[in-house]
């Protein structure tokens, strides 16, 4: 039988000797419950008088604030221990890989896209759709390109029944466009254009960037400052050189051929810039009045600039592709480098 | 177009090298395409003379030449060639040359036999593709002279990619003109002097088409000399311009093709009969040309015929009967314009394409013909001998000069450009533009050759031209600005492509064209047929996505791909109106529902993985889906989707007979909607929520096996009790201890009131309302 001087030793000792929880609380039991040793101690107060039951009482609430202390401490012994071997257990091999669905990814012609309608967008360019189906009229008429115009044969039209063909370039959405609204305008245009062509480095269908801005002033100077700094933010190049040269649309007077530096070899020459250190990137002019003309616009008022580029040329410029027809084969090992 | 610069040069010869002068006409907008000398680099290559020629005494078939180089001693040089021979003018690379191919000449010995240098053939020096023995060259030929300078060899061949508008440079002296223009230097006229008749001779000519051909002169030459050779110096300027010899009258007017771009013809006037004329073809007549092609004509050709039917196509090509053979001793010369219109077309249509009518259909200066004339007179008396009659003009439609009004004041405007009046005046002056000055407003006249000029745009661009689009400045442009609408219920096509690429679908861009056969397969319905496709798999237009996505799963599957999610957003084609040309989203799953990994036990994609997808996609707006069935897809395992009860698209398995057809092991999982359902959104509208407890009771009930669920929801969540505010499927269960042809389904049901808490008699009231509409529409019992 301990006494109560034992007390804080025996405790300290029982609870040492449990190691969870429930058997700490049966050890506390023995020392603190209602049967427990201190509320024996306790209990024995009553056959004392007031003087020694006053001193043996701070006595016993004395050994007992020491059994608790002892309590506590070895339950957050316990508690710290369990965590431990918890996440012990649980650790894992967190260079296993990843579960679950890898994500998709756009085509690269999308992608490029994507930039060009930003950067468009951002000086107030909307962007305008239109049929893939088109008639004559559309095609080449409106744009100022009469039957058997030496032009047509440069564009290898599919022809479909009933004077349809399938639209050689993206500038029909002009006319479109033109004929539900009136000035100012400032759209651009992207889309499929479809030739009747194919080798290495043409494929039947392709991507073109119409653009179309038409206001009072808009002019040949502003047409210049608008594709250079797109050219250059596009490769995000600030001091790609670029050239304009007279060429020849049938829609578009005065008409350029754009080019930049080459970005490939920095215009030192090489294969892609075929040794001129210059690569062609877009076509664009003044809008010619007779195309006004056939959209009812006052070509004496109005008047702006046209460009149309090419989707997939600047895609391979950009990142290096080297085959063309490769954006249309549409096998993922292709379409996942551009995710 | 391709020429020699050195001919060129003896037109117009401004202080600037090959590369600056190439620079120069492609920034003047004559590109130019290609540029290549005439003969790659060698030297130490004399013109010789072959003195003797003996067999060497060891081997058959070399002869041991002395050869004459020049002043000092004649060389002995051993030659294989058999026809090295005394007195011919031949080649000679001596001692110390470097030939193509870094070939270096040294002394040597040929079997015991001292050799110094080589007598060469063309091939050997690059300038021709195969040579039968060593160069034979004229018996006037300088002895001793550079070969080099000799046969003008230090030249390029230059090729300018002309625009269609520029028919004025489709010749040397057009380039020419345009060089002068450029840079201010003179230019040489080419001599075009009057050849006098030396006899009286002529041959009628009438023009019964004068919208085609508003001019025709006419000359005929009798006594040529038939054994006539075209000289060397006109061979080469020929060749250089990829033309070959092929009889000294045709090589003159393909000489003055190219130098004053003029096409000409020449007939056999033996062959002529009664008169010519220039007429359309009369319906099933039919003409033999040059190039032994035989044509049926119509009334749209025009032709030159005489008394006996057409002799040739006019501006395109010759007749073979008509032509000038080596037993020619009289011509008819013609020198005639024929309008675009009435070129333009008809040679493609034909299938035919000749230099001249690539210069009609482009425009030629109606000027031209008379000095063309006289140029080919004096080329082919001086060749070919002979005796003129005189140039006799038939005039159909005179050409009047256009007069084109120009304002200095709008062409600043346009170029955005602060160019002085007096600038521009001088710019126009260069290209011969006369100019009338009336205040603000000019009235300039264009010389015949620039045919292209009509509007007052095509003057702004050649001053533009002129003074250099690259000295224009490039300006920062200064607009109104305007907000731009952004509506909210519209989903932009690359929101939606983003949402696809996030649930792990890879973009592609299939054609739009596909083959018949697919189309029939997959689509059904009218064929859009091209008329002119570019192969058999690229023939119809498509009508639906989905080809063009089982065609891409084919393709990677043959190159190793086990799983696959694409989709792709494009037009179909149901029709050739604007209406008919639908945008629509398509989908496709194939393999795993996961990438191969480590982690999860993974099975195909199914018909559920893929209405999940679209689920997503269309969220939050529900979509309808109804067993239909589609001519691609499994009967049993194929949906049509609507929206606000409108048809929008398709969902289902590929039908088993095409995942055999097309070899793909098992079948992908399609989709297809319209675009309008995908590009719309609903714009949200705020409902008050509740902050009272939802109460959550479970229903399982036992229906036919034949029971749809989606009928089932779709009718409980038209008539649901206002206390519930989620009706959903949560287990579908079928069991031995069903009874036979059941199936037991258990819905959750939540409810909830915005402003008090429900008492069990209100949820109890529900919930049988519930199971009595399913009792009464589905004879649905409830499981106990
Ligand atoms: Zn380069």
């Amino acid at each position: 039988m301990s006494t109560l001087e034992d007390l804080p030793r025996d405790a300290e000792a029982a609870f040492a000797a449990v190691d969870n929880l429930p058997a700490l609380d049966q050890a506390k039991a023995r020392f603190l419950g209602k049967t427990g040793l201190i509320t024996e101690q306790m209990k024995g107060l009553g056959k004392m008088d007031a003087e020694g039951r006053k001193a043996a009482g701070a006595r016993i609430n004395q050994i007992k604030d020491q059994v608790e202390a002892s309590l506590k401490a070895r339950r957050e012994a316990i508690e710290a221990e369990t965590l431990r071997r918890q996440l012990a257990a649980e650790a894992l091999d967190v260079t296993l890989p990843g579960r679950g669905e890898t994500m998709g990814g756009l085509h690269p012609v999308t992608r490029t896209l994507a930039r060009i309608e930003r950067m468009f967008a951002s000086m107030g360019f909307e962007v305008a759709d239109g049929p893939e189906i088109e008639t004559d009229f559309y095609n080449f008429t409106a744009l100022n390109i009469p039957d058997n115009h030496p032009a047509r044969a440069m564009h290898d039209t599919f022809y479909l029944p009933g004077g349809h063909l399938l639209r050689t370039h993206t500038s029909p959405v002009q006319v479109h466009y033109m004929q539900r609204q009136q000035p100012p305008i400032k759209i651009i245009a992207p889309g499929r254009v479809y030739r009747c062509d194919s080798d290495v480095t043409h494929t039947p269908m392709f991507h073109q960037v119409e653009g179309l801005w038409v206001d009072e002033t808009v002019s040949f100077a502003d047409l210049k400052g608008v594709l250079a700094d797109f050219m250059r933010h596009f490769f995000e190049r600030d001091h790609m050189p670029v050239r304009f040269r007279p060429s020849f649309f049938p829609f578009t007077e005065p008409s350029a051929e754009m080019d930049i530096g080459c970005v490939i070899c920095g215009g030192d020459g090489c294969r892609v810039c075929s040794h001129t250190g210059w690569l062609e990137v877009l076509g664009c002019g003044m809008v010619h009045p007779n195309v006004f003309g056939h959209v009812g616009y006052d070509a004496e008022k109005w008047q702006g600039f046209a460009f149309g580029l090419g989707v997939e040329r600047l895609a391979m410029l950009r990142y290096g592709v080297d085959d063309l027809r490769l954006f249309f084969e549409n096998d993922v090992r292709f379409l996942k480098q551009f995710a | 177009m391709q020429f020699s610069e050195a001919w060129l040069r003896s037109l117009v010869n401004p202080d600037l090298d090959t590369r600056q002068l190439g620079h120069l006409l492609t920034m003047a907008g004559l590109e130019v395409e290609a540029m290549e000398p005439a003969a790659p680099p060698f030297d130490a290559v004399v013109v010789a003379e072959i003195l003797t020629a003996e067999r060497h005494p060891d081997a058959d078939r070399l002869q041991v030449c002395t050869v004459r180089v020049g002043e000092g001693e004649p060389l002995r040089i051993v030659c294989g060639a058999p026809n090295a021979r005394a007195g011919l003018k031949t080649a000679c690379a001596q001692v110390g040359a470097v030939l193509p191919g870094d070939f270096r000449i040294k002394q040597a010995k040929v079997r015991g036999v001292e050799s110094s240098g080589m007598l060469c053939s063309a091939k050997e020096l690059g300038i021709a593709e195969a040579a039968e023995g060593i160069m034979e060259l004229p018996a006037d030929a300088p002895v001793g002279d550079s070969l080099r300078d000799y046969l003008g060899l230090d030249d390029q061949l230059i090729t300018l990619k002309l625009t269609p508008n520029r028919g004025d440079c489709l010749s040397v002296q057009g380039i020419a003109r345009e060089v002068a223009a450029i840079t201010g230097t003179l230019r040489q006229a080419v001599p075009c002097d009057p050849v006098a008749a030396d006899i009286d001779d002529s041959f009628p000519v009438a023009i019964t088409a004068p919208e085609a051909c508003p001019r025709y002169h006419g000359r005929v030459i009798r006594g040529i000399d038939p054994k006539a050779h075209t000289p060397d110096w006109m061979v080469r300027r020929l060749e250089r311009s990829g033309m070959r010899p092929i009889h000294p009258v045709v090589d003159v007017t393909n000489y003055v093709l190219l130098e004053l771009g003029q096409p000409m013809h020449a007939f056999d006037l033996a062959k002529l009969c009664g008169s010519v004329q220039a007429r359309m073809a009369r319906a099933g007549e039919t003409l033999a040309l040059l190039n032994e092609q035989s044509i049926e004509l119509d009334a749209q050709s025009l032709v030159i015929a005489d008394d006996g039917g057409p002799l040739a196509l006019a501006g395109i090509m010759g007749g073979v009967a008509s032509s000038v053979t080596e037993s020619t001793l009289d011509i008819f010369l013609e020198a005639a314009h024929f309008s675009p219109a009435a070129i333009a077309g008809r040679a493609r249509a034909f299938g035919l394409g000749s230099d001249s009518s690539h210069r009609f259909e482009r425009g030629v200066d109606p000027e031209l013909p008379a000095r063309a004339m006289e140029r080919a007179s004096r080329l082919i008396l001086d060749i070919c001998g002979g005796k003129a009659g005189p140039s006799r003009e038939t005039v159909g439609k005179p050409i009047p000069p256009a007069v084109i009004v120009f304002r200095p004041a709008r062409a600043r405007r346009l170029l955005g450009i602060d160019l002085g009046d007096e600038t521009m005046r001088a710019l126009l002056a260069r290209l011969g533009l006369a100019i009338e000055t009336e205040g603000e407003t000019w009235r300039v006249s264009a010389p015949s050759h620039r045919f292209d000029l009509r509007h007052e745009v095509d003057l702004i661009e050649e001053v533009a031209r002129l003074h250099g689009y690259d000295a224009i400045p490039a300006a920062a442009p200064r607009a109104a600005a305007y907000m731009r609408p952004a509506g909210e219920s519209i989903r932009s096509v690359s929101e939606v492509k983003n949402t696809m690429t996030s649930m792990g679908y890879q973009e592609v861009i299939t054609y739009s064209f596909i083959s018949e056969s697919m189309q029939e397969d997959l689509v059904g319905g009218e064929q859009i047929a091209l008329l002119n496709p570019i192969a058999s798999q690229m023939a119809v237009m498509r009508g639906s996505l989905l080809p063009g996505l089982v065609q891409t799963l084919r393709h990677n599957l043959n190159h190793g791909q086990e799983r696959l999610r694409i989709f792709e957003v494009g037009r179909c084609f149901t029709g050739m109106d604007m209406d008919s040309q639908p945008m629509r989203l398509a989908g496709l799953a194939y393999g795993p529902t996961l990438a191969e990994q480590w982690g999860e036990k993974t099975r195909p994609a199914d018909f559920f993985d893929l209405k999940g997808d679209v689920e997503a996609l269309l969220s939050p707006r529900k979509p309808g889906f109804t067993a239909e069935t589609h001519p691609a897809l499994h009967p049993g395992q194929c949906a049509r989707l609507s929206l606000d009860g409108q048809p929008v698209g398709w969902l289902g398995a590929l039908h088993p007979t095409l995942v055999r057809e097309y070899d793909l092991g098992r079948a992908p999982i399609l989709f297809e909607i319209d675009w309008r359902a995908v590009g719309g959104r609903n714009l949200p509208r705020f409902k008050s929520i509740s902050r009272l407890p939802a109460v959550r009771r479970d229903l399982a009930v036992l229906v036919d096996e034949a029971v749809r669920v989606g009928e089932i929801q779709e009718r409980i969540s038209a008539n649901l009790p206002d206390l519930v505010t989620d009706f959903r499927l949560f287990d579908v269960y079928r069991g031995q201890e069903l009874e036979p042809g059941k199936k037991s389904l258990a819905f959750s049901m939540l409810l909830q009131h915005t402003e008090k808490t429900l008492t069990e008699t209100e949820i109890e009231a529900a919930v049988t309302s519930v199971l009595a509409l399913l009792s009464e529409h589905f004879a649905a019992r409830l499981r106990t």
